[in-house]
């Protein structure tokens, strides 16, 4: 489930209240907040969405964890769905590495 | 050639709601819906999309990717492709259906790379075009679907369809749930793109689809068919949402203990699975992918390896807990019945695609894998939304329709008792979850849950109106029990095992069962069987 907003990267752009499939966070002057964290789905799409890998979706689908966000932003974690994908500027060769006909054949 | 004038048109309003005039409506903003709207703006249509959540990131395919039927127009390819899945889908499919998605999935998604799809190149050199990267997917087909000149509402669910005095669908209505105020769309013809039911099991992506469509539908007197093949199980870390049931070919199943459970596998293994999670906790690991196998994986599918990265867990070496999720009619073949080759059902203007309409033409009772259901929703949505754009032609500029709302269960004032969304659902994943009722059925167990689940719904057919901040999920759980009861109806009357649908009761496949059962009801739940058009053939020469 989606577990932390981390203050200091967000800009309020507030790309994930749009972009959440189920509607989680609330916009507010501020930044957003996680307002209905148990419909969280664990798609992870906020966080591929989100331009200042200022997101964490905690793999945890049923439960809700306490996360250490300090501990958590010395690891590669947030952003590492999207760079994976290829979503950022450095590593957009990615996009097109998709090698599922070799895993399943045509 | 867009143009102001295929645009849908905002009109006055009452405070608190926001209104249009359209010639065609699509419910949904997945692969399904997104092709209806484009392909309905593509014959003139003015085109109004509203999905329940974000229409780009909503549904099962958004969050995950996808095989792609796509087969090269090669007869004997072709040929292989219709014929190796027959015996699986239980000989339900049909031939020419087969033909005409493997066609239209071809040249669709040729479409997709001269739009800018980064297809995979091979070794010599060749576009590799059977599968597709979902938020990759969903974003290009967004982007299309606002170039198609389509107004897409975003976190604006459906509640209910909107009929004329004779009885035609004529728009629909619903909520915007960010702005908190309500949306009708009048138009000639509605297309349900709205997704299948996974009952809210958060297989992956899959939340949103809670079967609003069917319900919607049923409300006007839509009827579906093959609703027993809805019990297909996806694996997933038992902890985490991340459903890639292929990846566990590669798969060592065992027990706590670290002996292995006999016959399990991802593939034809996956009852040994389900029974010996009745039993206790099964473990997988994914110790059968050597090295570059594991490589082509982490490259083709990141999202599988986020629980596992997260959790510090090596899924090739360390064995980690398993569970199965109920994947319902979104990865199940049932859905509404249709009528035609532009994907009508049997309502006048009303049109269903993707994982809202059977999948039974291609599939049979068994799905594929994913790439049935992407060649699918490509294929029905484009159909739906051409044919939708056709049926719309016939009311001219001027429609002087009356409308009237056709929402029934959450919308009606009853003193008795108050809608009590969450409990009801609860109540129905406590029916179509356990493996022992779902998985594996028998009359007697399908007759107990068909008892408590027909009194659900004589309990929410005497609720009172739900409100405002309610009704989406009063709608969503009134629509999972309608699901739920379709299901194990037909599922009592189908008296043997074919596809995806078994009876311990009767584990044979029956040839004189060679047919589809057709349901349909609120109130009364009712089924019918009509014959597979090749069966009737043979029976007839015999």
């Amino acid at each position: 489930m989606i577990e932390v907003i981390d203050a200091e990267r967000c800009t309020s752009c507030d790309i994930c209240v749009n972009v959440c499939p189920t509607n989680v966070f609330d916009k507010t002057d501020g930044i957003p907040v996680i307002a209905r964290q148990n419909d969280c789905q664990t798609c992870f799409l906020c966080e591929l969405y989100c331009p200042e890998d200022a997101l964490y979706v905690s793999p945890f689908a049923d439960e809700a964890q306490s996360i250490d966000v300090i501990a958590l932003k010395q690891t590669d974690a947030m952003g590492s769905y999207r760079r994976a994908v290829g979503w950022t500027n450095g590593t957009r060769d990615r996009r097109a590495t998709d090698r599922s006909y070799l895993l399943f054949g045509h | 050639m867009t143009s102001q004038a295929h645009r849908a048109e905002r009109v006055p309003a009452p405070t608190g709601s926001v209104e249009f005039d359209a010639d065609v409506l699509v419910l949904g903003g997945g692969p399904a819906g997104t092709w209806a709207a484009v392909s309905a703006a593509e014959r003139g249509a003015r085109v109004v999309l509203a999905d329940k959540g974000f229409c780009g990131t909503s549904g099962a395919t958004a969050a995950a990717g996808t095989g792609v039927w796509y087969v090269d127009p090669e007869p004997a390819q072709r040929e292989a492709a219709m014929a190796n899945r027959e015996k699986l889908g239980g000989h339900l499919q049909d031939r020419r259906w087969m033909a005409r998605v493997l066609d239209r999935t071809y040249q669709q998604s040729n479409r997709l790379a001269d739009w800018g799809y980064p297809y995979p190149v091979d070794d010599r050199g060749r576009s590799q075009r059977n599968s597709l990267q979902g938020p990759e997917y969903m974003r290009l087909m967004r982007k299309r679907t606002k170039q198609a000149g389509v107004t897409i509402l975003d976190h604006s669910p459906a509640l209910e369809l909107l009929v004329d005095d004779a009885g035609a669908v004529a728009g629909a209505s619903g909520v915007r749930r960010q702005k908190h105020d309500r949306w009708t769309v009048r138009a000639k013809a509605v297309v349900i793109a709205t997704g299948g039911c996974a009952f809210l099991s958060k297989t992956l992506g899959s939340n949103v689809l809670t079967g609003d469509g069917y319900l919607m539908a049923a409300e006007v007197g839509a009827d579906f068919s093959s609703m027993e093949f809805s019990n297909p199980y996806a694996i997933s870390p038992a902890f985490g949402s991340v459903t890639k049931t292929l990846f566990y070919g590669w798969a060592t199943f065992t027990y706590e203990d670290g002996s292995v459970v006999p016959g399990a596998a991802s593939k034809g293994g996956r009852s040994a699975i389900a029974r010996a999670l009745l039993q206790g906790a099964v473990y997988a690991r994914l110790d059968k992918a050597d090295e570059d196998v594991q490589a082509q994986m982490r490259v083709s599918q990141p999202n599988f390896f986020l629980p596992f990265d997260r959790t510090g867990i090596d899924p090739f070496n360390d064995r980690f807990p398993v569970t199965l999720r109920l994947e319902g009619t979104v990865r199940g073949t049932g859905g509404l019945r249709i009528v035609d080759d532009h994907c009508a059902t049997s309502v006048a203007g009303l049109y269903a695609a993707g994982d809202a309409a059977t999948r039974e033409l291609i599939c049979g009772g068994f799905t594929g894998g994913g790439s049935h259901n992407a060649a699918w929703a490509i294929s029905s949505g484009t159909w739906a939304g051409q044919g939708a754009a056709e049926y719309a032609k016939q009311f001219g500029a001027a429609a002087s329709r009356k409308f009237s709302s056709a929402g029934t269960v959450a919308f009606r004032s009853r003193p008795q008792r108050a809608f009590a969304p969450s409990v009801l659902a609860k109540a129905v994943q406590a029916e179509v979850f356990p493996y022992e009722l779902n998985y594996f059925r028998d009359a007697t167990r399908l007759h107990g849950a068909l008892a408590r689940l027909d009194t659900a719904w004589l309990d929410v057919s005497d609720a009172d109106a739900a409100g405002a901040t309610d009704i989406l999920r009063a709608r969503e759980s009134a629509a999972m029990l309608a699901t739920a009861r379709w299901m194990y109806r037909s599922a009592l009357v189908r008296q043997e095992s074919r596809g995806m649908h078994r009876r311990d009761d009767f584990p044979d496949q029956d040839d004189r069962q060679r047919h589809y059962v057709t349901t349909g009801g609120l109130d009364d739940v009712w089924t019918s069987v009509r014959p597979h058009a090749e069966a009737s053939f043979a029976e007839a020469a015999e």
